[in-house]
């Protein structure tokens, strides 16, 4: 077999149960596109050496006959979850050096399962970002091009895991998504991109950002990969207090093809003013799709969209401004140099401004400010308020019989690398405009590919959940995945 | 709402983040833009809207109030720039 790497996880897992093909041959073919990828810049620590002694192990386990259905197979992890004795830095200074003594829940059951590290990938700092630009490993690349030959962004803040896996660095990776981290950036790469309800998936052991908003999720090239990872993923796990009580299905099973009957909204207050005419086409011809076969697609209203970003660029800063506390220069990570007579405060002070980046800057002080004494009701209490009027919108649309919701994914396909420079940061935050409703909501969302736009660039939609039922929604979305029918690959440039 | 130099100094000093003061007109004017932004949220009525605390209605779980784990003080410590003699070091704290 050629190209291994190249392979979906069911293919993989596929043939290495018929013995075909050993784990070590699939990690080899992995590391391999690794070490001539830096161009884009995707795995900024790689483990190859942790990656081989894994990979033995799996092909044991699997020669023993004990595999399951992750065995073996070759994964990248997003720098943002914590793997023991391996560099995790969240993208950010302040970690320099971090090794963590400890696994995240996530991590530990991919290798229960007998899934294979291959290294750190990377990510807007501490996942505050939409662009994979504010890292301090540098910008990672999107494989795909447009005519005109530009660097484009992988989006953010997964932009490396959904760079490693649209070029095949990897056979799957993992992803996190507070306000559509996974689901953007897979819609750039031409990738599949799951963001799992609130609580299904532990977040112990992963960099907080905004505890009630971050969920981790697979980033796979199908919709069947992705119901395997989550599988894999998720748990219930006593170490998270939100970690939801409730088993963790067969999600694959579940993948029927078959969804007539089944209700989808559409959502008319995403038809925005100025909505690109390719997002409108592609959405419209989803909607095709889905009822081609046997949905019925229905208008829907969820009236108070509008607020969801202003909303969340209250409560996301507001909560990391609390989580970034811990970093101070004491228990972990980068101290800033000292002068003579600095005392603690200042040690505080200069290592946090030497430590995070801008945009993370930014939001701690913005998450600080709408904390603070006087401003508090105005600001974090009002936009708790309007998130709960937000997820009474979905709750309201659920309650009158829609199953699943459609809406695009991004307001355009993938932009050049550097066009956000100027941008003030508000402009750079409308990006998230179609995915923030769904992290406050809790909801569960996968970004699938749909189509090319005239550039040649892909472009996604988003399937929106209800609660707790990813099978379903992995179902539909199955549906969209076969009807659209994408099957195009980044042309190898780097 | 905009924000005034001095309240910017402010908010940065609660952050424990040092700003020159030569970076201060440019991020007042950087978060009175991002308030400004948020300022859409006035538009909406919100009375008797409860405030959002969790977003799956669930019980936060509770558990036995005991030790489960400890006594792994190297471990704690390993990754601290500055630890000494089972501590965590830091400058002189002068009150």
């Amino acid at each position: 077999m050629s190209d291994l790497n190249k392979l979906s996880i069911a293919e993989a897992r596929d043939a290495l149960a018929k013995g075909d093909v050993t784990s070590v041959e699939l990690t080899d073919a992995c590391l391999a596109a690794i070490e001539t990828s830096g161009a884009l810049n995707a795995f900024v620590h790689q483990t190859p050496d942790m990656a081989r002694d894994m990979a033995r192990a799996a092909d044991q386990r699997i020669k023993a006959g004990d595999a399951a259905p992750m065995t073996g197979i070759p994964v990248g992890i997003k720098d943002l979850f914590c793997v023991k004795g391996v560099q995790t830095q969240a993208a950010s200074r302040i970690l320099e050096g971090f090794r963590p003594e400890y696994e995240s829940t996530v991590t530990q059951n991919l290798w229960d399962a007998g899934a294979v590290m291959l290294g750190k990938l990377n990510q807007d700092e501490f996942a505050m970002g939409s662009t994979n630009e504010n890292s301090v490993y540098g910008r990672s690349v999107n494989p795909w091009k447009a005519d005109d030959g530009q660097e484009l962004t992988a989006g953010g803040s997964s932009g490396g895991s959904a760079a490693a896996v649209a070029a095949d660095l990897c056979l799957a990776a993992t992803g996190t998504d507070t306000g559509g981290s996974i689901r953007q950036p897979a819609a750039f790469t031409g990738i599949v991109g799951l963001k799992p309800t609130y609580g299904r998936v532990s977040r112990w052991g992963v960099v907080a950002f905004a505890s009630s908003l971050d969920q981790a999720g697979p980033m796979t090239k199908s919709v069947r990969d992705a119901a395997i990872m989550l599988g894999a993923m998720a748990s219930v796990d006593e170490k998270d207090s939100t970690s939801a009580e409730r088993p963790v299905p067969d999600f694959e099973a579940a993948l029927t093809g078959d969804i007539r009957g089944k209700k989808i909204g559409i959502p008319r207050e995403y038809r925005l003013d100025g909505l690109r005419d390719d997002i409108a086409s592609v959405w419209k011809q989803g909607a095709d799709m889905l009822r081609d076969a046997g949905a019925e697609i229905v208008d829907i209203s969820l009236p108070h969209t509008k607020y969801a970003l202003p909303a969340y660029y209250v409560i996301a800063p507001a909560e990391a401004s609390s989580n970034l506390a811990r970093y101070d220069g004491v228990r972990y990570g980068r101290r800033a140099k000292l002068g003579q007579g600095d005392g603690i405060v200042e040690m505080y002070e200069k290592t946090r401004a030497e430590g995070f980046g801008p945009e993370v800057q930014r939001r701690v002080m913005i998450g600080t400010y709408v904390l603070s004494a006087g401003f508090y009701d105005a600001y974090y209490n009002r936009a708790r308020k309007i998130r709960t009027l937000i997820k009474q919108d979905f709750e309201n649309a659920y309650a009158s019989g829609v199953d699943a919701i459609l809406a695009p994914a991004t307001p355009s396909s993938a932009f050049p690398l550097g066009a956000m420079d100027d941008a003030d940061p508000v402009q750079v935050y409308l990006n998230d405009v179609f995915t923030v409703t769904l992290n406050l909501a809790g909801l569960p969302g996968i970004s699938v590919p749909v189509g090319l736009d005239a550039r040649g660039l892909p472009l996604g939609l988003q399937l929106f959940g209800r609660p707790f039922e990813e099978a379903d929604l992995l179902n539909q979305a199955l549906v969209l995945e076969k009807a659209a029918g994408f099957v195009a690959k980044p042309n190898r440039w780097w | 709402m905009s924000i005034t130099e001095d309240e910017a100094r402010k908010v940065a000093h609660l952050a424990r983040i040092a700003v020159d003061d030569a970076q201060l007109p440019a991020l007042a004017r950087e978060l009175s833009g991002i308030l400004k932004f948020m300022e859409q949220l006035n538009e909406v009525d919100v009375d008797g809207v409860e405030p959002m605390t969790g977003v799956t209605p669930m019980r936060l779980k509770r558990r036995e109030d005991i030790v489960t784990a400890g006594g792994m003080q190297d471990k704690i410590l390993a990754n601290a720039p500055d630890a000494r003699e089972g501590f965590f070091a830091v400058p002189k704290v002068v009150e």
